[in-house]
């Protein structure tokens, strides 16, 4: 199968590897992986923040850059969210028969990551190998909107080595929300200090979700109190093979 | 016209309001304990029922449809329930509706009220106007009496009193009761305010009360509480009250097999309220001898215009989006501003006054979707929360140094030739903030995030970076 790529712009600009390891899962299970050089972003933060009408021409991008592709692929549960949920009623607004049929058509072709593997591939083993204890957030968009429910524990537990701790009050919002962490800076860091008290908890050497943007506010906390837990994107850990942990 | 919500138009902004409650490690104990004890007590009684989507999508749609017709409906509740022998009233705002009240109750020449239920008593400011008037009020229930002795504001549209824990109420019954001593125990505290409100009950002659559901059929008014003191109010003066406002209406009284589930349910995790009163219009020798229903607007059809958020006049004011809602957890009610805090506070408050206030409220949320999922008539909130974003932002309100940013971030993002460009920027941008990979301080709206956290540095290659020459190797 040729699966196509949207990386999203945050992984492509912060976080390479959650992409890297995308190609190197997929491609070891037998798929062809391309990425369209022309995407940039679904428009979610503008969208999410009352900028819907800066938001509409990333929409109409996107809709143009994966017009033709047959299976896409995205490493991130709220920008498929972003699309499911939202391109729908953008596209009526614009009034424009052609752009709501080009969003109803792009729809299904989306997959979250696991959700890719687990409902379109039928996949639970990766053929990973990851020797450490790992706790899982389960992301609200994962949760409340991809409704993903254990998908990503499935794939978690399939891995060779890994132990898996469940997180208490795992689906409490990890104060993340975009913009909301740089509006409300203080509740945000109040809803973080009790999400990185649960993480503390398990004792897991590595905290792993299927958004970067939750990771990377959790591993905020996490790196500036000097606690020693790593953040890594599910599909790195689905990458680790015995040869070394970063495919 | 002046729609008011409480004192909304004059709050200080949610962040501002809502750094000081998050500093208030007493009041972040009392939200988080009481919430998460009546989070427990839902999710039990609403796991059982196993026709629970059934009932929400049921719920929802009455509601809307009575938001379809609610012209013909209120017309029918008004027709019914003067039929009955009560008086309807109709109150275009808080000031009408105030003046409405008082003035019945100056023709009984009362100098006292008892109230029960009633948060849209809060929202017009009906006890200040009372007050104005010579009139006293007495809060009846429980937790409101709390907060009136307590000279204080509710934090909660069905626990008023969250915020306090048991030894705040001990203090405040000790002091404004004037008692010589009061024990420690929740049951001595009980018996404190039982003692307090029956010589109310027993002497005054008037009442006010909110209420729940009014159903349009037969021109009844519902009111479920768990404590009695709202049927000692319906039933034991000689004058009633009742305070509506105009999206409480249900076609009839066979809809209440509905909402009687969804309510107790999602509101206080009990399976059935302990006291369920409704009345129709007076009966001779039983109950009040007058009865007069107000319905308000204040700012509820300027709601019901806006199609996209008008499923906000669904709610039914059960509070589970609160108890659900982790930046309600984090700040309880009162950083809201307003009679009606957290998720539908945030939504509900700033469209009663025509976005013209309250305009923070809509971004006091993570979007994290909790409230949608435990709302018992299904209300979008995070969309409405969207939608109230994108109205703040096209009245021109948004702070200038966000349009601005949203507008670079825009620019860089239209196509990939600018983003390629601008993670370039940002690498060059970077270096007087990064040390191995991350980023301490940042300045100016951004130090908000790295007070903190960390921030991960831009790395020097880009996927598509690596994606390039990765293609450019295989094809060499």
């Amino acid at each position: 199968m040729l699966i196509s790529l949207f990386i999203t712009c945050y992984n492509d600009t912060l976080f390479p590897n959650t992409g890297k390891a995308v190609v190197a899962v997929l491609e070891k299970l037998g798929h062809m992986v391309e990425f369209r050089e022309a995407q940039t972003c679904c428009g979610q933060m503008h969208y999410n923040t009352g900028y819907q009408r800066q938001a509409l021409p990333m929409m109409l991008h996107l809709l143009k850059v994966f017009q033709d592709a047959e299976v896409i692929c995205c490493p991130s549960s709220s920008c498929v969210a972003m699309i499911r949920d939202h391109y729908p009623k953008m596209a009526a607004e614009t009034g424009d028969p052609a752009i709501v049929e080009a969003a109803n058509e792009l729809l299904p072709r989306v997959f979250e990551f696991s959700e890719l593997l687990v409902d379109k591939l039928g996949i639970t083993d990766v053929g990973a190998f990851f020797p450490h204890s790992v706790t899982l957030h389960p992301s609200c968009h994962s949760l409340r909107s991809l409704h993903l429910n254990d998908k990503p524990l499935r794939l978690l537990n399939r891995v060779r080595g890994l132990e898996l701790i469940d997180l208490p009050e795992s689906d409490q919002c990890c104060g993340f929300g975009g913009t909301f962490a740089i509006k409300n800076a203080e509740v945000s860091a109040a809803m973080l200090s009790d999400k990185v008290h649960c993480v503390l908890e398990t004792q897991a050497e590595i905290c792993t979700a299927v958004d970067n943007s939750c990771l990377m506010h959790i591993d905020g906390a996490l790196s500036r109190q000097r606690t020693g837990i790593r953040c890594l994107h599910i599909a790195e850990i689905l990458a680790a093979t015995e040869s070394g942990e970063n495919a | 016209m002046s729609v008011r919500v409480g004192e909304a138009a004059h709050a200080p902004d949610f962040p501002e309001a809502a750094k000081k409650a998050v500093a208030d490690t007493q009041l972040r104990h009392n939200v988080r304990h009481a919430t998460d004890v009546i989070r427990g007590k839902r999710a039990k009684v609403v796991g059982e029922t196993p026709d629970w989507q059934e009932l929400r999508e049921s719920g929802r749609q009455i509601k809307d449809h009575v938001l379809r017709h609610l012209d013909f409906y209120l017309g029918q509740f008004e027709e019914a329930c003067v039929r009955a022998g009560g008086h309807v009233h109709w109150a275009r705002d808080a000031d009408e509706a105030n003046r409405i009240a008082v003035s019945i109750l100056q023709a009984h020449a009362a100098r006292e009220v008892i109230k029960v239920k009633t948060m849209t008593s809060d929202e017009i400011g009906l006890n200040a106007a009372l007050a104005a008037a010579g009139i006293t009020p007495y809060e009846t229930d429980l937790a409101d009496l709390i907060v009136q002795l307590g000279e204080d504001k509710p934090s909660h549209i069905v626990v008023p009193a969250l915020h306090r824990n048991k030894m705040e109420i001990r203090r405040i019954f000790l002091e404004k009761m004037k008692l010589k001593e009061l024990g420690y125990r929740p049951e001595d505290l009980a018996n404190a305010a039982r003692q307090y409100l029956r010589e109310k009950f027993l002497r005054v002659k008037a009442a006010i009360s909110g209420a729940n559901f009014a159903i349009a059929e037969t021109g009844s008014v519902c009111v479920v509480e768990s404590e009695g003191n709202g049927r000692m109010c319906v039933s034991l003066p000689d004058l009633l009250i009742s305070l509506v406002g105009i999206e409480k209406i249900i076609p009839a009284f066979q809809d209440l097999e509905i909402f009687l589930q969804l309510l107790p349910r999602s509101a206080t995790g009990e399976r059935m309220n302990p006291y369920n009163s409704i009345w129709t219009g007076v009966a001779p020798g039983d109950g009040p001898r007058e009865f007069h229903v107000i319905l308000l607007d204040n700012g509820r059809t300027s709601v019901l215009a806006d199609e996209e958020s008008r499923e906000t006049l669904d709610c039914i004011r059960c509070g589970a989006c609160l108890n659900a809602c982790p930046v309600y957890r984090q700040t309880g009610g009162h950083a809201y501003g307003s009679v009606y805090g957290g998720p539908i506070g945030a939504i509900l408050t700033p469209q009663l006054q025509s976005m013209e206030h309250s305009q923070s409220l809509p971004y006091a949320s993570s979007l994290c979707g909790a409230c949608y999922e435990v709302c018992p008539v299904k209300i979008d909130i995070p969309e409405i929360l969207i939608h109230l974003r994108g109205k703040v932002v096209s009245q021109g309100d948004a702070p200038l140094s966000e349009r601005l940013a949203m507008q670079a971030a825009a620019f860089a993002l239209a196509d990939s030739g600018r983003l390629s460009a601008a993670q370039k920027l940002a690498r060059i941008a970077q270096w007087p903030f990064e040390r191995d990979g991350v980023i301490q301080h940042l300045p100016g709206m951004l130090s908000g995030w790295t007070d903190v956290r960390d921030l991960p540095a831009v790395p020097p290659e880009s996927f598509r970076d690596w994606w390039a020459k990765r293609k450019k190797r295989e094809s060499t």
